[in-house]
């Protein structure tokens, strides 16, 4: 296996394994990045310094790709269920499909109190794709880079990082927390008004002579929806490839029993975090929902 | 440099460990709360398993967050890069 392959090889540079042992992680810290070089070229960098020096003129490769590609097999699949369901005797795939439906369908059901019909689907959306992306975490750290290093010698790009699981990126994480915002905002001013909207930030919790305690209060609150919505999901992940890649990276050959144990709690964390996503999407909405008090 | 370097293995530990214990006695309280409730009222036990875990995840959050924060000190430490630059 390629971690027995990695540990052997380690182990073996012994005085300058540190080293190694950094540079492991660090590769596979790294994304793909395609972007502007300082000199004003565009390309695919290769080595990590040059990924940072590219700045914001950069884009990941291999996250995008990877989202997008199991966003499509989501949708494509649930889809081709869907079209094919009967009210007979339900097929097996069928009643998979159903019962991840029906779950999403009693939390929103039980969550959000009031009438828009977009509501269902992106909270379906939402959890499901998280727990796709999530998923590719519990793939062996080292299989899927090493593929992806063996197709890419073909174009000279061997020693290309590739990361598989998009929620490590915080880009994929704040993306949807931050769309998610848009929508609180949108239906926040379209259910309230804005003079409503403001009005709520202004005059909540104390009177209106409070004013700068409320805002003080209220502006962080609102911005802290998307900013905790989003890290918290990245920051779970995140420290769980971290683990897997310190256990392949240090413990040499006794790293599959740890790797087992670590993966096996973090089955419990890759639904979770979908879920609490889920469920602060669905309570955010329906606060956003909530027509304006008449009394302030 | 090597200040530098002391100084933040020491942050990381304090973000990690405090963000632990937090976390510890968060969830020691969270899981003691729900026996109890659950006891109390045994029909209800599985909502308020569901709502723990939710909880559970929440409580969770500026602790992951700390330790992303930790791992980028580690391993892209921006003040070694000020150094440089």
């Amino acid at each position: 296996m390629a971690e027995l392959a990695d540990a052997a090889h380690a182990a073996a540079e012994h005085g300058a394994e540190g080293q190694t042992v950094q540079e492991y992680i660090t590769h596979h810290l790294s994304y793909l990045t395609y972007g502007k070089f300082p000199d004003g070229q565009w390309g695919l960098a290769h080595t990590p310094e040059e990924a940072v020096s590219m700045g914001f003129m950069s884009i990941h490769v291999d996250t995008m790709g990877w989202s997008v590609f199991i966003g499509a097999a989501f949708l494509l699949f649930f889809r081709y269920v869907g079209l094919r369901a009967t009210s007979d005797v339900p097929s097996g795939i069928q009643n998979f499909v159903e019962s991840i439906f029906e779950f999403v369908e009693s939390q929103v059901n039980s969550g959000f109190n009031y009438k828009n019909p977009h509501v269902g689907p992106l909270c379906l959306t939402v959890f499901v794709w998280i727990i796709l992306m999530n998923m590719m975490d519990l793939v062996p750290v080292d299989w899927l880079p090493e593929i992806a290093m063996a197709v890419g010698g073909l174009w000279g790009l061997e020693h290309m990082s590739f990361k598989v699981v998009p929620t490590t990126d915080p880009n994929i994480t704040m993306g949807m927390s931050i769309s998610v915002f848009f929508l609180i905002l949108y239906y926040s001013v379209k259910n309230k008004g804005l003079g409503g909207f403001l009005s709520e930030l202004a005059f909540h919790p104390f009177g209106k002579w409070m004013l700068p305690f409320n805002l003080i209060i209220e502006i962080p609150t609102l911005f802290a929806k998307p900013v905790s919505l989003g890290l918290r999901l990245f920051g779970n992940m995140y420290a769980g490839e971290l683990l897997f890649l310190l256990i392949s990276g240090l413990l040499g050959a006794y790293q599959l029993p740890a790797h087992f144990v670590w993966a096996v709690f973090h089955l419990l964390v890759v639904p979770l975090q979908a879920f609490v996503f889920m469920m602060l999407t669905i309570v955010y909405l329906n606060a956003a929902h909530e027509p304006a008090h008449g009394d302030h | 440099m090597e200040l530098i370097l002391a100084n933040t293995v020491l942050g990381v530990l304090l973000v990690l460990g405090m963000g632990a214990l937090g976390t510890a006695i968060g969830f020691g309280i969270l899981g003691g709360k729900f026996l109890e409730g659950s006891a109390r009222q045994p029909e209800l036990a599985p909502k308020l398993q569901a709502s723990m875990f939710l909880v559970a995840g929440l409580i969770d959050a500026v602790t992951m967050i700390g330790i992303g924060i930790g791992m980028w000190f580690t391993f892209a430490n921006p003040y070694l890069g000020q150094l440089a630059g």
